[in-house]
């Protein structure tokens, strides 16, 4: 139980890597992380807040670690405060996504 | 001096969920060791936590989270603690810690670069994240913090935090072991030193035995102040009495040859406890199955009780659930409670031909009733010894 994201294999990079960085792919990797680190599958959308989901500091850490080595969207810890929802995420990396 | 008592028990052991499990399981002969380890083969995380909690925790974590909630179920503290917060507590030993984190995270590091490495990484390997988690469960905020003594911690938490009630820095204080070290790097480095069972049998104090089988699980254990306990009108399942712990200052892994420090942690239990090695009803051994421990153990037990030595019945619970390092001595406490207050003493298994230095009464073959002079409650000493000469020794009352 104790396996996660982050020991996924180094290869796995070039296969899941878009090509094309869009909002919806974006959305569809933050979702998916997020039922991956617990939230009820239902629960989550664009508008739910993270407070809701219980995605906590530790969550957004792992979560900023996804999002950069999908879409080299850096997001730091000075960002966590402007970040209330999923949508909020979602936009960020979209806005930072190379 | 405040009492001591013991409201709750909790175990995840190779022989299944439960200390009664345990203790039942052991008695009938049953031993939880396949292909040369003890896994914990019944326990399922998702049988105590939810999906978010369970990766939160590393496996050893898990254990001690699941033995915690047994026992303070049986406590009658499930719902709402009895104390204030901050008069309750946490002290967990381990051998390792999270050491399944720690060669996982390794091997993201050295495949795929430090941007690999989990931000889980440290919270889950940390050797007091198993503190830690129960303390957040359960809403525990005074002592809480790991123990470690390497296969002595489960007992020198227990006696840590006999000492933290005693002194009245708390009310209540979960303690016991966990370990979780069925690992690629955990096996390899035992094997190195020689120290596990070339043939896969844990055979304490036989002549043929060859080193200890590695098990996993948690123990712990519910303490209270006696008087509190008795005010809130808990059930009391019996009292720690007496705690002694010493090291030898010798090796790093072996035990003084003559057992002397081992002895004195004997003598300083029952002083503790101020109980005659007469009053003594039976010994629950460290008994590894390794030549030195059991060796050394035999004549700790003669210089620390001597001509009683031989009249009282000693086994190894470890001939039934292998060696569950920094979790030993917990469920060992536990198993001595129940030997006690069942008045069963589960025997030594695998224990065929006697070894003729090792000369007392180990309890061969099967479970025997436990004697106990009419009136008095029975009397346990549970010793535990770690790498590093670590002795922690707890003697044990029933109510």
């Amino acid at each position: 139980m104790s396996n996660y994201a982050a020991t996924n294999s180094p290869n796995e990079r070039s296969t899941t890597m878009p090509t094309t960085t869009d909002t919806a792919t974006i959305e569809k990797v933050i979702f998916e992380s997020l039922e991956t680190f617990g939230a009820e599958p239902t629960m989550i959308s664009r508008e739910a807040s993270f407070e809701e989901l219980d995605v906590d500091s530790l969550d957004v850490a792992e979560l900023a670690q996804i999002v950069q080595d999908k879409f080299g969207a850096e997001i730091k810890s000075g960002d966590v405060p402007q970040i209330k929802t999923v949508g909020d995420a979602v936009d960020l990396v979209a806005e930072r996504a190379s | 001096m405040k009492k001591v008592a013991i409201t709750g028990m909790g175990a995840i052991t190779p022989l299944g969920v439960g200390a009664r499990t345990l203790h039942a399981r052991w008695s009938a002969g049953e031993i939880g060791i396949r292909d040369g380890e003890a896994p914990c083969a019944e326990f399922d995380p998702l049988d105590f936590f939810s999906r978010k909690e369970a990766r939160r925790a590393d496996r050893f974590t898990q254990f001690g989270l699941a033995a915690a909630q047994e026992a303070l179920a049986e406590a009658g503290w499930d719902g709402e603690a009895p104390y204030a917060p901050e008069r309750t507590g946490c002290i967990l030993g381990t051998g390792i810690g999270g050491i399944e984190t720690l060669e996982d995270n390794f091997a993201a590091l050295r495949d795929g670069g430090p941007e690999r490495v989990a931000p889980l990484a440290v919270p889950l390997m940390m050797g007091n994240a198993g503190a830690a988690a129960i303390a957040m469960r359960h809403d525990l905020r005074g002592p809480v913090f790991g123990v470690l003594s390497a296969c002595a911690a489960g007992a020198n938490a227990i006696g840590a935090a006999v000492r933290a009630i005693q002194c009245g820095d708390a009310d209540a204080v979960l303690a016991g072991g966990s370990e979780a070290a069925l690992t690629p790097l955990a096996r390899a480095a035992f094997a190195a030193l020689d120290a596990t069972s070339a043939v896969g049998i844990s055979r304490p104090f036989d002549a043929e035995r060859d080193g200890f089988i590695m098990g996993e699980g948690a123990g712990v254990l519910v303490l209270e102040d006696a008087d509190a306990a008795g005010a809130r009108g808990a059930e009391i399942l019996g009292f720690v009495r007496g705690f002694g712990t010493t090291c030898d200052a010798h090796h790093l892994t072996a035990p003084r040859a003559d057992g002397a420090s081992a002895a004195a942690a004997m003598s300083e239990a029952l002083a503790d406890a101020r109980i005659e090695a007469d009053e003594v009803d039976y010994v629950n051994a460290h008994g590894t199955s390794t030549p030195l421990n059991d060796r050394a153990e035999t004549l700790a037990i003669k210089a620390a009780l001597r001509e009683q030595a031989h009249q009282i019945p000693v086994s190894s619970t470890k001939s039934a659930t292998g060696h569950l390092l920094g979790a030993a001595g917990a469920i060992e406490a536990a198993a001595t409670l129940l030997t006690l207050r069942e008045r069963v003493v589960a025997p030594t298994l695998g224990l065929s031909t006697p070894d003729e230095e090792l000369d007392l009464d180990f309890v061969p073959g099967q479970a025997r009733p436990l004697e106990v002079p009419d009136g008095m409650p029975g009397v346990g000493v549970s010793n535990s010894f770690g790498f590093g000469g670590h002795n922690a020794v707890l003697v044990l009352e029933a109510a």
